[in-house]
C-alpha cells in the first residue's frame, strides 16, 4: 500500500471526467423523460435517476468510495432519519380517514377541514 | 507574495496527519448529515403537499422554465468537476491548477446565483407568480392553471415551495462562494499544496453535497405534472 500520509488517496482524473460524463448524461435523461407520457411511473423514474446521480457524487466526487466504516453509518444514520421524517409523515397524512373518528371529534373535525 | 510562519502541518491534538483528516471528514459529514434532515422536512413537506394538491403542484411546475432548471444542473455538474480536480491538485502540491480550478468553480457557482435572481426570479416577479409579494397569473400561466384546473391558492403553495426551496439552496450556493473566495485567497498565498489540502477537501464535500440537493430539486420543481 503506497504511503498516502502527504498526498492523502489521490483518485485518477479519468474517475472525474466518468462521473461527470455520467451524470450529464443521466441529465439528459431525466430532463428527457419528462417529456414522455409514462403515468404514474414519470414520478418514479425521476426519483431513480436523481439517486443514482446523487450515488455518483457521494461515490467518486465525495470519495465515498475510499473512506472507511464511519463515514458510511454518518450517511446511514442521516438517511435512515431523513425516512423516518418523510414516510411518518406522510403516513400519518394518509391513514387519517381509516378509522372513523371518535363521536365526541367529529364536529369539530367537521367545522375545521383540513384539507 | 506575503510570507508568515507556516502553520504546523498536524495540530497538537492529533497524533499524526491520518487521524487529523480523518477526524475532519467525520465533523464535515456529521455536519452534512444535519443539513440532509434540514432540507430533508422541506422535501417531506412538498411530498405530503404534492399528494394533497397533484394538479397544483402539476401546474405550478408548468410555470417554471426547464431551461432554466436544465441549464443550473449542468453549471452545478461542471463546478463538481472543477471542484473534485482542485481538491486533486492541492493533494498532488500543484499550485497554479489548483488557484485556477477554484476560480473556475467559483464563477460557475457565482454565474448560478447570478442568473437565478437577476434572470428567472426578475422574471417570476413580472409576471407576478411571486406569493406574498404579488401573486395574480395573468395569461398564459393562468391558461396553463385553469387547464390543470388548480385552485390559485394552491397554486401559490406550489411556488412557496419553490422560491424557499431554490432560495435555501441559492443561500447555501452563497455560502459556499465565500468559502471558494476565502480558499483562493489562502492558495494565492501558498497554502493547501504541501500536505495541508484538508481545508480544500472539507469546502469540496460542501459543494458537492449542495450540487446533489439541486440534483433532487431539478426533477422535482421543473419536471413534474407531464410535460407532454
Amino acid at each position: 500500500m503506497p504511503d498516502h500520509s502527504l498526498t492523502g488517496h489521490v483518485v485518477p482524473s479519468r474517475v472525474y471526467i466518468l462521473t461527470f460524463v455520467a451524470l450529464i448524461v443521466l441529465t439528459v435523461l431525466t430532463t428527457g423523460v419528462a417529456y414522455i407520457d409514462l403515468g404514474y411511473f414519470n414520478t418514479v423514474v425521476a426519483l431513480v435517476i436523481a439517486v443514482s446521480k446523487a450515488t455518483c457524487v457521494v461515490l467518486f466526487f465525495m470519495g465515498l468510495k475510499y473512506h472507511k466504516g464511519l463515514t458510511r453509518i454518518v450517511i446511514i444514520a442521516a438517511l435512515l432519519w431523513l425516512s423516518f421524517l418523510i414516510v411518518l409523515t406522510l403516513a400519518d397524512m394518509h391513514s387519517r380517514d381509516w378509522a372513523p373518528l371518535p363521536q365526541p371529534w367529529q364536529k369539530a373535525a367537521l367545522s375545521e377541514p383540513h384539507r | 507574495m506575503p510570507e508568515g510562519p507556516a502553520p504546523a502541518l498536524v495540530a497538537e491534538q492529533f497524533d499524526d496527519i491520518i487521524q487529523q483528516r480523518d477526524a475532519a471528514s467525520f465533523g464535515m459529514w456529521i455536519f452534512l448529515a444535519t443539513e440532509i434532515l434540514f432540507f430533508g422536512g422541506l422535501f417531506a413537506s412538498y411530498a405530503l403537499y404534492r399528494s394533497l394538491y397533484p394538479a397544483a403542484f402539476a401546474a405550478g411546475s408548468h410555470l417554471l422554465k426547464v431551461a432554466y432548471g436544465a441549464s443550473y444542473t449542468v453549471m452545478l455538474i461542471c463546478s463538481s468537476l472543477t471542484m473534485a480536480m482542485a481538491v486533486r491538485s492541492a493533494q498532488l502540491g500543484r499550485r497554479k491548477p489548483l488557484i485556477g480550478f477554484l476560480v473556475l468553480t467559483l464563477l460557475l457557482g457565482a454565474a448560478f446565483v447570478i442568473i437565478k435572481l437577476r434572470w428567472e426570479w426578475y422574471g417570476d416577479y413580472l409576471e407576478h407568480l411571486v406569493p406574498g409579494v404579488s401573486f395574480a397569473p395573468q395569461g398564459e400561466a393562468l391558461e396553463v392553471i385553469r387547464r390543470f384546473g388548480a385552485p390559485l391558492s394552491h397554486v401559490a403553495l406550489f411556488m412557496i415551495f419553490y422560491f424557499v426551496m431554490t432560495g435555501i439552496h441559492a443561500l447555501h450556493m452563497v455560502v459556499g462562494v465565500g468559502l471558494l473566495t476565502f480558499l483562493i485567497i489562502m492558495a494565492y498565498r501558498g497554502r493547501f499544496v504541501s500536505g495541508d489540502f484538508n481545508t480544500v477537501e472539507m469546502v469540496g464535500l460542501y459543494w458537492h453535497f449542495v450540487d446533489i440537493v439541486w440534483i433532487f430539486l431539478f426533477p422535482l420543481l421543473y419536471l413534474i405534472g407531464g410535460r407532454y
